[in-house]
């Protein structure tokens, strides 16, 4: 029906009659005359915008792609007889040495960088990523509960640091060595310095005590770990604990199953002072990470950076693919006008 | 009779409809609407049923029994009805009004469970729950429950925010008080303890309580006038007028205390116009009708106070049952969101299955050994695949575009606040801006495809104006000087000789007003006597003026005309009524008023004359009247061609006729009269046949024509309209004359058009029908994909189509009931014959409409004349059956209420919406509805386009911007299934108006502005 009653209209009294005028008001709001700016998309403006997209993202796609290739890496698979050994969990404490020949030919000029890789080591595990505890990590003694299920032992004692992240830290050591002239040289590695400030200064912090072993006092060291946290770099108090750098870059959980770590940077004293030369070098390991049980594999990696990074093809592929789109896009829209053109019948006659 | 016939023949008979006869009676067309059910079955059963049950039906017509002053006789057992196991409640509800729909207890529960009703709360709600079981839940508890908490709150705060003002509302209504009569006296009492039965007294300007029968009033003959606008949006007053019984004895307070009528009725309904019962009351019965019903939400105006017996209260009041829960309309958009919506839930459902399996995999591969994944559970890999599932169902959740309802619906509130904003769409007269009534339809509005009109307050104003009359054949109205030659130029008449002129009536034709004031004529003596004795007008004399109270325009401006030309309505009573004939005071005898109803299409009084002849004078439409001429009318022809002039200068025709009566004619008439009058069961055939009995041989005095000015810009509109490809549809009662007229002079036809009436298209259609049965052979549906056009060539063609032709065509006439009976099915054999035949002949109907529908489809422009108020329902309702496409309907509201609420699309502009009432007087309307199309859609559509990636009206979107240089066109967007209003010729570009688009013709004002 047309009528529609409710109590307020059925009832209401006669509105007095000198009332406002109900004209609307003329204001730029609510006649929708508010400035605005409204690209007038013609032909033009279109596909040159979208030529335009193309052909930057193309060029700037090809240089990515270009620099990267520039990179020099050499990338080294593990020896076979530890992984071995490892498979089996009940030799954990049996140390295992390998050394891995490789050569080198070509020098690797500037800085050079040393990766540990991991294959199929799924880092970003749901479950995985959330068992940690940034509280913890600051130093601060808090519940754990986040780093289900390495919080505590049986006993109570709790873990320091908590969570699957930590517990499965990468624990090989690895050194490299210049076979030079008969003579082994062994390539000076830094190892500080390779994690970002913030996590160093801000996001990791030991707990506050007059020494470290102190601080960690009532803790007690993750089940993989071979020594506890306080000891992870006896060298620089700098260096150890919750701010040691393998530690900290470790923490940094990777997207993908497949990843690389900074491990060492290249010292460049002496020999070199330019960056590797060309010539034959040994990795002597101490394999401690088991990665067979998970049909996992393990690389060291040495690669130099250029201005775009180090030897990540992605961003120079997924400009290239944009550029190509657009293009693409570009070339289609066209086509579509020549034969919308044609064919359009006007409404006046 | 001629009507019989009409409604006699059946589809197989083949006669050719009569153009000029309105097809049948609708008068119960809601109920049909309703139930769309062809008629065949039911009247089958009824006929079946048949004689036995008319006693029954009696009973059941009339079981609501109000006694007045005896509340007693309410609570007997047999008004009680069960509602729980054994709690009864009386089937008088009280009248207290609850619209309110919670209360402090049931609240909380009530509010949660409506919201949880929809679908999106719900979504979340078993989100949340699924977040609650840990070994599932994969995001932190509070990311669902607090935005599901804070659209629950708001939405809680605003459903009690409203309830607290219905509450209140309830209150402030239920407590005014009014006058009732209580241990024989009147007492103020609220307006909640008014019960059935109750006698109550309405001072003026006041609103009626409930639905009272009006007893008495302190105007003479207990007349008692009302305006009901809150009912139906009609502002002009409507009087009521109670028994001349209750008139008489019911004026003392004493004598009201002891009224102890009966009054027997029929259950409460809503319909607002009509009522039968009967009143007992000292042993005499008096029949009702809703002409003595004060209802509920009226205004008792000019009347100083009024009596009544309450008989329906509370919630049974006819406004109360009319206010039923408004049906949420479902926009395209809206089922294309729910489809989109289910759609991607499907995929989620998919994609979480699929990613669990490849979990389940890869666990059993990799994960299960992978030490540093270690989670002290010792689940199998099915079982973590398992409750991976449903994490991933909880992490993708976000897919799912839930959200999408609530931004549409904000949307939708800004862009219906922006509508009632527009200044383009003020009517400065009225001081009235356009009012979006709902927020679900804006964007509907840009994707209409058919516009059906009415003509009469749509297309036209409704102000009537008598321009030329036919008296005894002769033609008058035209510019013409007292002796009847041709004027250089023309003159107004002066009415200065007559006291009673009003002063504002405008006629040139100088030679009528001698032939009136020298008396000569006796036959235009009696056409003026006739148009101010035959009306239903009532007179308001307001500082010695005279106002006419007319409930139609019509009406209004016959009387209006005569009062000018010397015939002077003054009064009327029950019985009598005075008028002023050339200065000399008149008193009639009124035996009898024959009613106007939309049927009849005229009405008749009978008076008795000074000299005691009794005489029977009677107006209606020309069609109903020659069928009911005396065979010996020597003018007939000359005023049938009369009638065609006028219909040609689209003028509204009534014929108008006399009869003598002798006096025992009369009485035996008037005795079938009494008795119909206070029939119970179908009161309105049976006075309908006893009125035919008396409208016979009637002698032609002449005809009326009265003028219907077209509204303001109403060629241009529908110039513009057509240009946008939008098919207009006039539905119209008028003549086919006038109707084509119309369409001539608001441009809908053109000179160039090509017309087809139902003649020419029922050949079409036949062959088309023959052909497609005989390609179908035995499958009758492959027959229903031919799509070839009806018509060759690109001419413009337009469609004109009577309301005979329509159910000729439609195969929508009525069946005899005398065959269905013969045709009761005796065994199951011819019962499955019979069901056979049925089917056969609903395909074939189906077939039939479907075809017309395209015919019609092909034409530039439609008109169907001479078509009732459910007809023109039907057309309405076939264009959205077979051409799925969006229809606005515009109406004025009294006749076309079937049209605009059989479920179209889009009811937004009736002329009671855009002013609350005054059909008459708004004008420039139909430019509204041209400015309203195209400037509120275009943004709209945008908006939700932008929201809405991958449907079709990003499509619209994106290729309206695509082509919108130099030349927009937006026809081809019309394929991809959204289409738009507007048709724009040259673009403005950045026009100085700032808006962004303007579109315009190339000389015409601004068509629309869209920003986009």
């Amino acid at each position: 029906m047309l009528v529609s009653w409710s109590a307020s209209e059925g009832f209401a009294p006669q509105e007095a009659e000198a009332r406002p005028s109900r004209c609307p008001d003329n204001s730029a709001f609510k006649q929708q005359r508010l400035p605005a700016w409204k690209p007038q998309l013609t032909i033009a403006t279109v596909l040159s915008t979208f030529f335009l997209t193309g052909a930057f993202c193309l060029s700037v796609g090809i240089c990515l792609i270009l620099s990267a290739n520039s990179v020099r890496e050499i990338q080294v698979y593990k020896c076979s007889d530890c992984s071995k050994l490892r498979e089996n969990s009940y030799n954990w404490n049996i140390e295992c040495l390998c050394s891995v020949d490789f050569k080198l030919k070509e020098d690797m000029l500037g800085d050079v960088f040393m990766y540990y890789g991991l294959q199929n080591f799924y880092q970003n595990h749901r479950r995985y990523v959330i068992s940690r505890s940034d509280a913890q990590l600051l130093g601060r003694d808090v519940n754990r509960s986040y780093c289900a299920p390495f919080t505590t032992y049986n006993n109570g004692t709790p873990m320091a640091p908590c969570g699957a992240i930590a517990n499965s830290m990468f624990n090989d050591t690895i050194d490299l060595f210049y076979n030079f002239n008969s003579s082994v040289i062994q390539v000076p590695l830094l190892k500080t310095g390779n994690s970002w400030w913030t996590d160093k200064n801000v996001k990791f912090r030991n707990p506050q005590s007059h020494n470290l072993s102190s601080a960690f006092a009532g803790t007690a060291r993750p089940p993989y770990w071979q020594k506890p946290v306080y000891l992870l770099d006896e060298e620089d108090e700098r260096n150890n604990g919750y701010i040691n750098d393998d530690f900290i870059i470790w923490m940094r959980v990777s997207a993908f199953a497949t990843f690389r770590n900074l491990y060492r940077r290249i010292s460049r004293k002496r020999h070199f002072a330019d960056g590797l030369p060309a010539g034959n070098y040994t990795f002597h390991i101490s394999y401690n990470f088991p990665v067979t049980k998970f049909k996992g594999k393990k690389y060291v990696i040495l690669s130099t950076m250029v201005w775009s990074g180090g030897s990540n093809p992605f961003l120079g592929i997924a400009y290239v693919v944009c550029g190509a789109a657009a293009t693409l896009t570009g070339f289609i829209i066209t086509a579509i006008h020549l034969k919308l053109r044609k064919k359009k019948t006007y409404f006046q006659k | 009779m001629s009507s019989e016939r009409d409604s006699e023949t059946t589809f197989d008979e083949d006669s050719q409809p009569n153009d000029e006869v309105v097809p049948y009676s609708d008068d119960d067309t809601e109920d049909e609407l309703d139930s769309r059910q062809p008629g065949v079955e039911s009247e089958q059963t009824q006929t079946n049923r048949g004689t036995e049950e008319s006693r029954e039906t009696l009973r059941k017509d009339c079981s609501w029994q109000v006694k007045a002053n005896d509340q007693h006789f309410h609570e007997q057992p047999q008004f009680k009805r069960t509602i729980l196991l054994c709690f009864k409640k009386s089937k008088y509800a009280g009248n207290a009004i609850k619209t309110y729909k919670y209360n402090p207890i049931t609240f909380l529960p009530l509010n949660l469970f409506e919201q949880f009703k929809r679908a999106a709360n719900f979504y979340f709600l078993v989100l949340l729950i699924l977040q609650a079981i840990p070994q599932i839940s994969t995001l932190s508890w509070y990311t669902t429950l607090v935005p599901l908490l804070l659209v629950l709150g708001i939405t809680a705060v605003k459903d009690l925010v409203d309830d607290i003002a219905r509450h209140r509302m309830d209150n402030e209504v239920n407590n005014r008080t009014c006058e009732v009569i209580r241990d024989g006296r009147f007492k103020n009492t609220k307006w909640k303890d008014i019960k059935v039965g109750d006698i109550i007294r309405l001072k003026k300007n006041t609103f009626v309580p409930a639905d009272i029968l009006l007893l008495s009033s302190s105007e003479p003959n207990s007349l008692c006038y009302v305006e009901t606008a809150e009912l139906d949006g009609e502002t002009n007053l409507k009087f009521k007028m109670a028994l001349e019984v209750t008139d008489k004895y019911l004026q003392e307070e004493s004598a009201m205390a002891d009224f102890n009528g009966l009054i027997e009725c029929e259950e409460p309904n809503n319909r607002l116009d009509k009522f039968t019962g009967t009143l007992f009351w000292r042993n005499m019965s008096y029949a009702l009708d809703a002409d003595k019903i004060l209802l509920r939400g009226c205004k008792v105006r000019n009347t100083d106070f009024c009596h009544g017996v309450v008989i329906f209260a509370g919630a049974d009041t006819k406004i109360m049952k009319n206010s039923g829960k408004t049906k949420f309309k479902r926009t395209k958009i809206d089922s294309l969101m729910n489809y989109m919506v289910y759609t991607i839930f499907l995929v989620l459902i998919l994609l979480s299955a699929g990613l669990a399996i490849g979990h389940t995999y890869w666990e059993q591969q990799i994960g299960n050994s992978s030490w540093y994944l270690y989670d002290a559970e010792d689940y199998s890999p099915p079982y973590r695949g398992f409750l991976n599932f449903w994490g991933y169902i909880i992490v993708l959740n976000t897919m799912v575009p839930i959200s999408l309802y609530v931004s549409v619906e904000v949307i939708r509130l800004g862009q219906s606040y922006f509508i009632n904003w527009d200044l383009q769409m003020y009517y400065s007269e009225k001081d009235t801006a356009a009012k979006a009534r709902t927020t679900t339809l804006n964007e509907q509005l840009g994707q209409i495809h058919y516009i059906f009109s009415d003509k009469t307050g749509t297309l036209t104003q409704n102000i009537m104006t008598f321009k030329k009359c036919c008296i005894n054949g002769q033609r008058y109205g035209d510019c013409r000087d007292g002796a009847g030659q041709l004027p250089s130029h023309p003159e107004q008449v002066d009415f200065s000789w007559n006291m009673y002129a009003d002063g504002k009536f405008l006629f040139y034709d100088h030679y009528l007003i001698e032939q009136i004031k020298s008396r000569k004529d006796p036959e235009i003596q009696k056409f003026f006597l006739l148009l101010a004795i035959c009306h239903t007008v009532m007179v308001d004399v307001s500082d010695g003026q005279i106002n006419y109270q007319a409930a139609s325009p019509d009406e209004g401006a016959l009387v209006t005309a005569a009062r000018n030309f010397g015939y002077v309505f003054l009064s009327r009573t029950q019985n009598t009524i005075t008028i002023s004939e050339m200065g000399i005071e008149k008193t009639y005898d009124v035996l009898a008023i024959l009613d106007f109803n939309s049927d009849r299409k005229r009405m008749s009084v009978i008076v008795r004359e000074s000299n005691g002849n009794i005489r029977l004078y009677c107006k209606g439409a020309d069609t109903v009247i020659y069928e009911r001429l005396h065979p010996r009318n020597v003018k007939r022809e000359a005023t049938e061609e009369a009638l065609d002039v006028f219909a040609n200068e689209t003028l509204r025709t009534l014929c108008l006729c006399y009869r003598d009566i002798s006096d025992d004619e009369f009485e035996a008439w008037n005795k079938k009269f009494m008795e119909a009058s206070v029939a119970t069961t179908n009161r309105d055939e049976a006075l309908d046949k006893v009125y035919e009995e008396i409208e016979k041989n009637l002698i032609l005095l002449g005809a009326t024509a009265i003028e219907d000015k077209l509204q303001d810009g109403v060629p241009e509109t529908i110039s513009k309209l057509s240009k946008a490809d939008i098919k207009i549809w006039v539905l119209t009662g008028d003549k086919k004359e006038t109707a084509e007229n119309i369409g001539f002079s608001c441009e809908l036809l053109t000179d160039e058009t090509t017309i087809c009436y139902g003649e020419d298209i029922s050949a079409l259609l036949q062959t088309r029908l023959e052909n497609q049965r005989n390609r179908a052979g035995s499958s009758t549906h492959s027959s229903l994909r031919m799509n070839e056009p009806f018509f060759q060539g690109s001419r413009d063609r337009a469609l004109i189509i009577t309301g005979s032709w329509l159910n000729e065509i439609l195969l929508e006439k009525k069946k005899k009931k005398k065959k269905l009976k013969l045709k009761f099915p005796r065994t199951a054999e011819e019962k499955q014959k019979q069901t056979e035949k049925r089917r056969k002949a609903e395909a074939y109907k189906e077939q039939q409409q479907k075809n017309f529908v395209d015919l019609a489809c092909e034409c530039k422009a439609v008109i169907c004349c001479r078509v009732t108020p459910k007809q023109k329902a039907m057309v309405v309702e076939l264009v959205k059956k077979y051409k799925k496409a969006i229809t606005l309907a515009i109406g004025d509201g009294a006749n076309d209420v079937n049209m605009i609420k059989s479920k179209a699309a889009v009811r937004l502009l009736s002329v009671g919406n855009i002013s609350s009432g005054s059909s008459s007087t708004i004008s420039s309307l139909f430019l509204f509805v041209e400015k309203t199309l195209p400037s509120v859609s275009l943004p709209t559509l945008t908006f939700l386009a932008s929201l809405l990636p991958s449907m079709p009206a990003l499509s619209l979107y994106e290729e309206t911007l695509y082509e919108m240089l130099p030349t927009l066109e937006l026809e081809s967007v019309a394929k991809k299934g959204c289409r738009l209003s507007c048709q724009a010729t040259t673009l403005l570009g950045n026009s100085a108006t700032s808006r962004d688009c303007c579109w315009s013709t190339d000389d015409g004002p601004t068509l629309g502005c869209a920003s986009f």
